[in-house]
């Protein structure tokens, strides 16, 4: 059975999907990406979907769900590389998409991660210092 | 035994062609400049045949009918090579009720029961004159299509998108601001930033007439295509008595950024990117 | 009320759906219609995606169904591909329901039909409550 591969690099996570996602395949990466989130203590997550040129809302919404796993593990989500035709007809379909953040690219998406991260330390420096 | 009228229009076929094709010579509209006589006398026979196989089932109203169904194809083909070549409507109609005048002409000459003849020459007519306007419906389709080509190819041209600087573009959008050009400015943005790796994007609107709830609505979808490719849109260009109907209308724009003008967009996207611009301390060089 | 105006129809083929991953197969036909026909990527990524939708309706509510896929042809000659879904599943009570964003009877969004419908140029849909369901959609080639 096919299973997405997911990539460790530094504190992140780097998921490629080329495969259409099925119900039972969307349902292992999503309890892989948690699991290998918890391993590593990862703090962020890049989904590259450049290879994706059909994404439904039954997509769309697996995409939503691993974004709010992965807050709650404390990492954060980034979608990269969302075709033109696939960004329009999303929200023609009417996805509202909200809190996945997305980059142009794998590098944009980690720039991302790490303004991101650094905020997030930034304030828990401040509430420390409170 | 009587036979039906359209058992006899079918085999005076060849009459009813010669004359019909008689008729269309006579016509002073005849565009022989924009086709020969011979590409005439074939397209008449085509149509012509497929018309009596199909008035031989004695159905004379309903052209929607399975029977009809080739010789409307052939006609709806007449119609758009005409309106393409660049016959007039008038011109593309005339073709099909001439042959009105033709058909008139066998039925005299067939039918002496005066009563009948009347009634053959209304049913006749009725259905030349459904015909008729049916060839106007397909002309009319035909236009269409070129107006709809034309304003493709215009909707291209007029919704260029400029890169004013690394990673910033600018869309000055003149005119209204439909569905379908909105489809176009999405897609040539979207593939535009891809090309350029841009994060911010300004959309000047003041070359748009008015701006209502489609058109905001549009504009709302074009900021959250542009967000799902990890860019920022940028409104800028917004009249005062805009800002107001959009008020007025209740529109929500609250999670959309918007400028005055092109000119601040620019100012406050430099901001978001951290790019200052100085003036130049070298006072000598260009005497400025 | 289904659609009246007159179609001509260039070419058809039946594509039975059992279980979920025959919509990939399904993806790729669709596919290959709409490059025949020349369609542009915005247009055809609608169509797909629309039908994406409507499968995994179809999947989701009946467990099965058949599609329909036809390259037909306008009398004003303008191309486009026309999909028909059907399936004998519980059917819909309230279609007007059904169509409005964000309802749900089962584990969809709710999208799915509103959706789609947004997606295409023409939408119709026609459903008996424990008979069946059956959807068709027409992409015209420049949309």
């Amino acid at each position: 059975m096919e299973k997405i591969p997911i990539l460790k690099m530094g504190d992140f996570l780097l998921v490629t999907i080329q495969v259409d996602l099925y119900d039972r395949l969307a349902l292992n990466l999503e309890a892989d990406l948690v699991g290998t989130i918890n391993k590593y203590q990862s703090k962020g997550v890049l989904i590259d979907i450049s290879a994706v040129d059909i994404v439904d809302s039954f997509m769309g919404r697996i995409l939503g769900n691993i974004a709010q796993m992965s807050k709650i593990l404390d990492a954060h989500t980034v979608v990269v590389g969302m075709q033109p035709a696939v960004a329009i007809t999303l929200i023609e379909l009417g996805m509202p998409m909200s809190g996945v953040f997305t980059a142009l690219n794998v590098e944009r998406g980690m720039e991302l991660l790490r303004a991101k991260i650094f905020t997030d330390d930034a304030d828990t420096e401040t509430d420390s210092a409170e | 035994m009587k036979q039906t009228t359209g058992v006899l229009l079918q085999r005076k076929y060849k009459e009813i062609l010669e004359q019909w094709i008689q008729q269309q010579l006579k016509d002073d509209a005849l565009r022989e400049d924009l086709m020969s006589n011979e590409e005439l006398r074939h397209e008449s026979e085509e149509f012509l045949h497929s018309l009596l196989n199909a008035v031989k089932k004695d159905n004379y109203t309903d052209i929607d009918a399975p029977e009809y169904e080739k010789t409307l194809e052939a006609l709806s083909g007449i119609s758009t090579a005409r309106a393409t070549k660049g016959y007039s409507p008038r011109e593309t109609s005339n073709y099909i009720f001439s042959l009105k005048d033709a058909l008139f002409i066998i039925l005299e000459k067939e039918i002496t029961d005066k009563a009948r003849l009347y009634k053959e020459y209304h049913r006749v007519n009725k259905l030349i004159d459904s015909l008729g306007i049916y060839t106007f419906e397909a002309f009319i389709r035909g236009r269409e299509d070129v107006i709809m080509r034309q304003t493709s190819e215009i909707s291209e041209i007029s919704t260029p998108v400029i890169q004013v600087w690394d990673g910033i573009l600018a869309l000055p959008i003149i005119g209204t601001l439909d569905s379908s050009r909105t489809q176009v400015v999405m897609e040539n943005l979207l593939m535009k930033i891809v090309d350029t790796e841009s994060t911010i994007a300004i959309l000047d609107i003041s070359g748009v007439p008015a701006v209502d709830s489609l058109v905001a609505q549009h504009l709302i979808k074009t900021v959250s295509a542009t967000r799902l490719m990890g860019a920022e849109c940028i409104i800028s260009g917004i009249r005062p008595e805009i800002a107001q109907t959009i008020v007025h209308l209740g529109i929500d724009l609250s999670g959309i950024i918007t400028k005055a003008s092109l000119a601040h967009a620019l100012r406050f996207a430099f901001g978001l990117l951290k790019i200052e611009v100085k003036k130049s301390t070298d006072k000598i060089k260009t005497g400025i | 009320m289904m659609q009246t105006q007159k179609l001509i129809v260039l070419s058809n083929e039946v594509i039975t759906i059992l279980k979920e991953h025959d919509v990939v197969f399904l993806r790729g036909r669709i596919s290959q219609y709409a490059d025949k026909i020349q369609m542009g990527l915005l247009n055809k990524t609608k169509l797909l995606t629309a039908a994406s939708e409507l499968v995994r309706n179809m999947i989701s509510y009946a467990g099965q169904g058949k599609v329909l896929c036809e390259i037909v042809a306008s009398i004003g000659l303008e191309k486009g591909i026309r999909l028909t879904f059907t399936d004998r599943g519980p059917g819909i009570k309230d279609i007007s329901l059904a169509m409005k964003d964000g309802y749900t009877t089962g584990k969809t969004l709710g999208l799915g039909l509103p959706g789609a419908k947004r997606l295409v140029s023409v939408f119709e849909i026609k459903s008996q409550p424990g008979k069946g369901t059956t959807v068709v959609i027409i992409k015209w080639k420049n949309g």
